[in-house]
């Protein structure tokens, strides 16, 4: 009986094996498609018979999506891009994380009137859809000549997100009270309890935010579309179109590359910080 | 002052930069919105009053109700599919098999990939003279379709690469069964359950809380399914087969200039995210189990 159930158990441990074997190699294929790709000459890409490794690797490519400058298809400034994208990534975090650690701390530590009510509409605020303000957002912006310039994506990030507030307001709240009110019969301000109990013990929850606004911004699309004008304004993420090409025949070597370089980052980033990334998943998911 | 006076000062300097983001960024926005969408409004020109005339307009629009039936067909397959999907994998990944870590990290790669960076990948994989996926079904003797090309087929490969794309869900799942206790599954072996009965009466629900997120994100997302279509797909071609609605209120408002018209479609989306929102946990409230409460 016993014999039985472990060898039922033992061949059922070997389906789970092939079939997460079988599932990955299906997961990885397109990665291995984007990476053989990027080293390919322009020749082997379209050849008859499919190149599934190229017989040298063409790393020149990479250099090339970086320069890409055709006569025929138009200079793509993919330098400006990759500065722009981390000149708002930076900007975002920085204001992400500072406002919403002001606003957390507000509803979770300190007791005002129209505390309550205000949270209460704060939280149903996070139902609104972004196609719903996006037409009111762009004539204030446009009101301000900020349409064609990086500010419409990273000056609202500085006054606060119902999300991230949320986030880190529950997070604050299991911080123990005690040590504020120490702190408070040895004088120190709100501002300094803020800075020297609070935020240095909710480290992690911040570093939550700030990785996730990080991911956000760099794979944002949809406000870069509808803000930026001209291509030297462009990020990484709304650039990456133009590689393609209507008339003249894609360069797939060079997009693949140029869409490597794109993701590389976040690949890199993700080993570094895999922890926080998984924690932060669940937190968002299960808490959220 | 005193110490109530101090905290209620405080209070406010502390929220103050949400107080201006809420009011200019949100609420100004909200109203405004709602306003122009019984307007004619163009940016260039001051909106004009014209009440119900754009819901009347979609009503009688055919791309409108084209763009919404192409977004309900993706979201009645993707939902299910990735739901099932990513329930699977966790519930694989959950039974301690070796290289956990390692299989955890390649099911979650995808979704690090920005949207706009799969669908050109996809583009190419999916290309069906030079494209990996067609190489490989001609490799064991299939002719693959016209997966970019074939009205029929290019739902489909919007599905696929939505699935890709699901390591975040899977993460939630597997979260959320590792917290079910292993005395549970434990009792039920004593009461000799098989490998199904634990994952009927056990698993399922325990971890319904869970589904129920997960599923009323996904309908979220779908219902504002837009990067991926929008760069595969220019204008929904071919034969407007892959035109979403998100696409659609888009081109409405920065292609057309039709922002009252756009406004209208953003408001339609919000009242349906929330309808269905309401409709999935009033729907699964007896089948959803909340811990003691």
């Amino acid at each position: 009986m016993a014999a039985k159930v472990s060898s039922r158990r033992s061949v059922q441990t070997t389906v789970n094996q092939i079939a997460l074997i079988v599932l990955s190699l299906v997961c990885l294929g397109p990665f291995f498609w984007l990476l053989s790709t990027s080293l390919k000459t322009l020749p082997e890409t379209v050849s008859q018979h499919p190149v599934w490794m190229p017989n040298h690797l063409e790393w020149q490519n990479y250099k090339d999506a970086f320069m890409f400058d055709s006569k025929r298809l138009g200079y793509i400034p993919f330098l400006y891009y990759a500065r722009n994208t981390i000149i708002l990534c930076w900007l975002t975090v920085v204001g992400t994380v500072f406002s919403n650690a002001l606003a957390a701390y507000g509803f979770a530590r300190l007791k005002w009137r129209g505390r309550e009510i205000f949270f209460v509409i704060t939280l149903a605020t996070m139902m609104v859809p972004f196609p719903v303000v996006m037409v009111p957002l762009y004539t204030l912006f446009r009101s301000m000549g900020w349409i064609g310039t990086l500010r419409p994506l990273w000056v609202p990030a500085f006054f606060g997100s119902a999300f991230n507030i949320f986030l880190l307001r529950q997070f604050f709240r299991g911080i123990p009270f005690e040590l504020s009110e120490a702190a408070t019969i040895d004088g120190a301000s709100e501002w300094q309890i803020f800075r020297t109990v609070v935020v240095p013990l909710a480290k992690p929850a911040l570093a939550v935010v700030a990785l996730f606004t990080f991911l956000g911004t760099w794979t944002d699309f949809f406000g870069p579309l509808i803000y930026l004008v001209q291509q030297k304004t462009f990020t990484l993420s709304l650039g990456l179109q133009f590689y393609q090409s209507q008339d003249a025949g894609t360069h797939w070597n060079l997009l693949m590359a140029a869409t490597a370089i794109v993701i590389l980052p976040l690949i890199v980033l993700f080993f570094f910080t895999q922890k926080l990334f998984i924690q932060g998943i669940a937190l968002t998911g299960l808490k959220g | 002052m005193s110490y109530a006076q101090r905290q209620e000062r405080s209070g406010w300097l502390f929220v103050s930069p949400w107080v201006v983001g809420f009011v200019g960024f949100l609420a100004y926005p909200v109203l405004a919105s709602l306003y122009y969408s019984f307007t004619d409004y163009s940016v260039l020109k001051k909106p004009i009053w014209t009440g119900f005339d754009n819901f009347i307009q979609l009503a009688h629009d055919e791309v409108f109700w084209q763009s919404l039936k192409n977004t309900a067909y993706f979201s009645l397959f993707f939902i299910p599919l990735s739901l099932i999907l990513t329930l699977g994998l966790a519930m694989l990944l959950n039974t301690k098999v070796r290289g956990m870590a390692f299989y955890r990290t390649i099911f979650y790669l995808p979704s690090l990939v920005p949207q706009v960076a799969t669908a050109v990948l996809f583009l190419w994989v999916f290309n069906s003279e030079h494209g990996l996926v067609n190489a490989f079904l001609a490799s064991i003797g299939i002719n693959g379709p016209g997966w970019l090309t074939d009205p029929a087929w290019t739902k489909f490969t919007i599905i696929l690469l939505g699935l890709w794309g699901g390591g975040n869900t899977m993460i939630i799942y597997l979260a959320g069964l590792q917290e079910v206790p292993q005395s549970l599954y434990e009792a039920a072996e004593i009461d000799g359950a098989r490998a199904w009965q634990k994952t009927k009466n056990v698993t399922l629900p325990m971890i319904s809380p869970v589904i129920l997120f997960n599923m009323i994100m996904g309908i979220i997302g779908a219902i504002q399914m837009f990067t991926a279509p929008f760069v595969m797909f220019p204008s929904g071609t071919p034969a407007h087969s892959t035109y979403f609605y998100a696409a659609y209120l888009y081109d409405s408002a920065f292609r057309f200039h039709n922002m009252g018209y756009a406004c209208a479609m953003g408001w339609i989306m919000f009242v349906l995210i929330l309808v269905l929102t309401m409709l999935s946990m009033r729907l699964s409230e007896k089948h959803v189990y909340y811990g003691g409460s």
